[in-house]
């Protein structure tokens, strides 16, 4: 055994899978086979080359690229009691996505290259999903002064953000964006205008109005988005919206594309599968950053996806244990978890008729993969062997405390959903099958 | 299921706000406080229908009148009232408002009544504990027995509820008052109003079922009720209104604005007032016109009537939550 250690090279052969990859339009029955890390044949029969390999009989099954989830939220390090880089991979893994990437807002923050590289050694050791994270757009998350962001982005940052939080001041903002370009670096946003947010918590309308708590006007994302247009103008930089949330932001985004402004944005499934009626009575799971927002918005979420405005879907993983979330609403932390069911949720803009699967998958695999300037996110041979096996059609209910996060903060529980993952494979090792 | 006598009205376990409640639930307070209201009046005012229970008065804000009125109301129905008051304390010890249900809970209270500065917040406690409770007021919410005490105060002057012309008037935005009045006075069957400069109104307040006013003159015109809220002082100086002065001059009562409304209109606050501010002394101290010391006194007998029913044997059949 020792002598061949060389030639052991790992053999994974998927049979008579539906092979989805948005990137080539493949959606044909066939094989894929994985040696190593990588794919390295796509399609067709492969049963001749696959001798020796290890079989996965993937009949009535989809295989596609694992997901790649740009927004999620590991509380490592800082508060692993509510997620950490293992719980979070778990997660991951479970939900099918093999890459994704953590803001900064940790304790400490990551604004300095040690965070970086101390993320990077936990991800190595813990072996699940891959783990990117971005860097502080300034320092301390606080708004004033710019990270190292050269150094930042040389050490593996893939973009830069401060996170749940604005770079609210303009001049701030317009430096950031300003040396980003000389280094030819991504900048996201959180699109809310802090100064016309205030206390507010929901969205403003008649729910706000009813249960008697702070309002935000949607008014404060578009603010927001469009000064930042108007700064991507001046500055050229690579420039990136999280999760728009209303018409009027996406309207705009929609507008600077056409004027061919290098600008993105995703979206997270609270803001096209939930509105704000989803707060009842004070429901502090439904308590997000930005707020949820009217149906009118919801539908305009829905439609920005449709016609590619919005470039991707991001879980927008958010884990609090309980003691941040059993309080009274303005009280509680915003924002909810979501790795483990973005793909089903993902998938009712499918089953609904909003996208077709192809499209809808484009918009968790390719695009936030080409955004973020990574080699993942295609079924292509040479490509790493980041794979989803997943039956599309497949109903279960959403129970948080079946979730592999260590935070149970969904407001989606009992929902029936179609889509659950089978196995997901990254690097060419199994790191989740389904097992009940 | 078999059903014996006619139901009960008022099948709800607690009462957290006026939205949810029917108008036999209404009337039946309300008819039950007009009994208080004699007993109330009389030398010898004390009753025993409430011997061996425990009210506590849970106030995470500050409150004196309020409070003051649910003790009395208790203690006339010979009940044990416990006063806490929680800001102070356990709050800042980093005790949880969930915490310090369970607590109060271990301790057999029949009835809590829970003042906080949190919208939803009683409301969150009243899952998390056995007995009855009354919302005293949470946040910008509901202050449920304010605006059943305001009901009582007008439907012994003028009669009836319905068919009024009810303008509320002044800091909508951050009132529980007014979200509980407009509540009640719609279900009545009375037409509400709101007069206040935008930004002391939350954004579609018109589906709450008012009509909008920005001026006085207009809002007024016509109304047999005007009832004047409190503007918080922190609110008053540039943050929501420019001065003192600039909102007494377009949104203060006084007699000149009050001549717009029908001549028996009668005034109501829920108190305490900044005289000067929102409502001038002579209007706020004219007895054939305010109702205002009237409200306190149907405060006690409002609460008393609502502490009766929480309190009683619901009987047959599970409680409405």
């Amino acid at each position: 055994m020792g002598a061949k250690r060389d030639h052991a090279v790992n053999r994974l052969i998927f049979r008579r899978a539906r092979l989805l990859d948005p990137a080539s339009g493949l959606d044909a029955t066939g094989d894929l086979l994985v040696e190593g890390e990588r794919i390295a044949a796509v399609g067709g029969d492969l049963s001749a080359a696959a001798r020796d390999a290890a079989t996965v009989d993937a009949e009535g099954l989809c295989l596609m690229p694992g997901l790649v989830d740009m927004r999620v939220q590991l509380r490592e390090p800082g508060a692993e009691h509510m997620e950490s880089i293992e719980s979070g991979g778990r997660a991951a893994a479970a939900g099918g996505v093999t890459t994704m990437v953590a803001l900064p807002n940790t304790e400490p923050p990551v604004d300095d290259v040690s965070v970086v590289e101390f993320l990077a050694r936990r991800a190595r050791e813990v072996k699940l999903a891959k783990v990117h994270t971005y860097a502080a757009a300034t320092k301390g998350l606080e708004g004033r002064e710019l990270t190292e962001m050269g150094l930042l982005a040389a050490n593996g940052a893939l973009g830069f953000t401060d996170g749940v939080k604005a770079v609210a001041d303009a001049l701030v903002m317009r430096r950031v964006l300003a040396y980003a370009r000389s280094f030819d670096l991504l900048v996201l946003q959180h699109p809310e205008e802090p100064s016309l947010a205030g206390a507010g918590e929901v969205s403003e309308g008649e729910i706000a109005t009813r249960l008697g708590l702070a309002a935000i006007t949607p008014a404060a994302e578009i603010i927001m988005v469009e000064r930042d247009l108007r700064l991507v103008e001046i500055t050229g930089a690579r420039y990136h919206v999280a999760h728009v949330s209303t018409a009027a932001a996406i309207a705009a985004i929609r507008q600077a594309k056409v004027r061919g402004l290098p600008v993105t944005c995703d979206t997270a499934p609270p803001y096209f599968a939930l509105n704000e009626t989803a707060i009842g009575d004070y429901r502090t799971f439904a308590k997000l950053s930005p707020p949820l927002r009217s149906e009118a918005d919801r539908q305009a979420v829905i439609e920005g996806l449709r016609d590619g405005t919005i470039d991707a879907i991001a879980s927008d993983h958010a884990p609090w244990d309980q003691d941040s979330k059993r309080l009274p609403f303005s009280s509680a932390a915003y924002g909810i978890v979501g790795l483990e069911t973005v793909l089903p949720l993902s998938l009712e803009l499918y089953h609904h008729r909003h996208l077709d699967l192809l499209g809808l998958l484009r918009l968790l695999t390719l695009n936030p993969a080409q955004i973020l300037r990574l080699p993942v996110g295609r079924l292509a041979v040479g490509a790493p062997a980041d794979l989803v096996l997943f039956d599309p059609d497949l109903e279960w209910l959403i129970r948080p405390d079946d979730f592999r996060s260590k935070s149970k903060n969904a407001p989606f529980d009992e929902r029936l959903v179609r889509g659950r993952v089978e196995r997901t494979v990254v690097d060419g090792r199994t790191i989740f099958r389904h097992d009940r | 299921m078999h059903r014996g006598a006619p139901e009960a009205p008022f099948r709800h376990r607690h009462l957290l706000g006026i939205e949810g409640l029917s108008p036999d639930d209404i009337n039946h307070v309300l008819d039950l406080a007009d009994g208080y209201v004699e007993l109330n009046r009389q030398a010898e005012k004390k009753r025993g229908l409430l011997r061996g229970r425990t009210i506590i008065n849970c106030f995470f804000e500050n409150s004196t009148r309020t409070r003051t009125s649910f003790e009395v109301a208790g203690k006339r129905l010979g009940g044990d009232v416990i006063n806490m008051s929680v800001s102070a304390s356990s709050m800042v010890k980093g005790e949880t408002l969930i915490d310090t249900a369970m607590t109060l809970n271990a301790m057999h209270p029949d009835v809590l009544v829970v003042r906080h500065p949190e919208s939803g917040a009683v409301h969150l406690l009243s899952e998390k504990v056995d007995c009855a409770v009354v919302n005293a007021g949470d946040g910008s919410h509901e202050h449920p027995t304010q605006a059943l005490l305001d009901a009582l105060t007008i439907r012994r002057r003028k009669g009836r509820l319905g068919g009024l012309t009810v303008a509320i008037c002044g800091d909508v935005l951050h009132s529980r008052v007014a979200r509980s009045n407009i509540a009640l006075l719609n279900t009545m069957g009375a037409r509400v109003r709101v007069v206040a400069p935008r930004t002391l109104l939350p954004a579609e307040i018109e589906r709450l079922g008012v009509e909008v006013f920005h001026d006085m003159a207009r809002g007024l015109a016509g109304v047999d009720i005007v009832m004047m809220l409190r503007l918080q002082s922190e609110r008053m100086h540039g943050s929501f209104v420019p001065s003192t002065r600039e909102y007494f001059h377009f949104f203060g009562l006084d007699y000149d604005k009050l001549r717009l409304a029908k001549p028996d209109a009668l005034i109501m606050h829920p108190g305490p007032m900044n005289r000067g501010v929102e409502i001038g002394s002579e209007v706020a101290d004219d007895i054939d016109r305010s109702l205002i010391r009237h409200q306190v006194e149907m405060g006690v007998a409002v609460r008393m009537a609502c502490l009766e029913i929480l309190t009683r044997d619901l009987g047959n059949g599970p409680p409405v939550p």
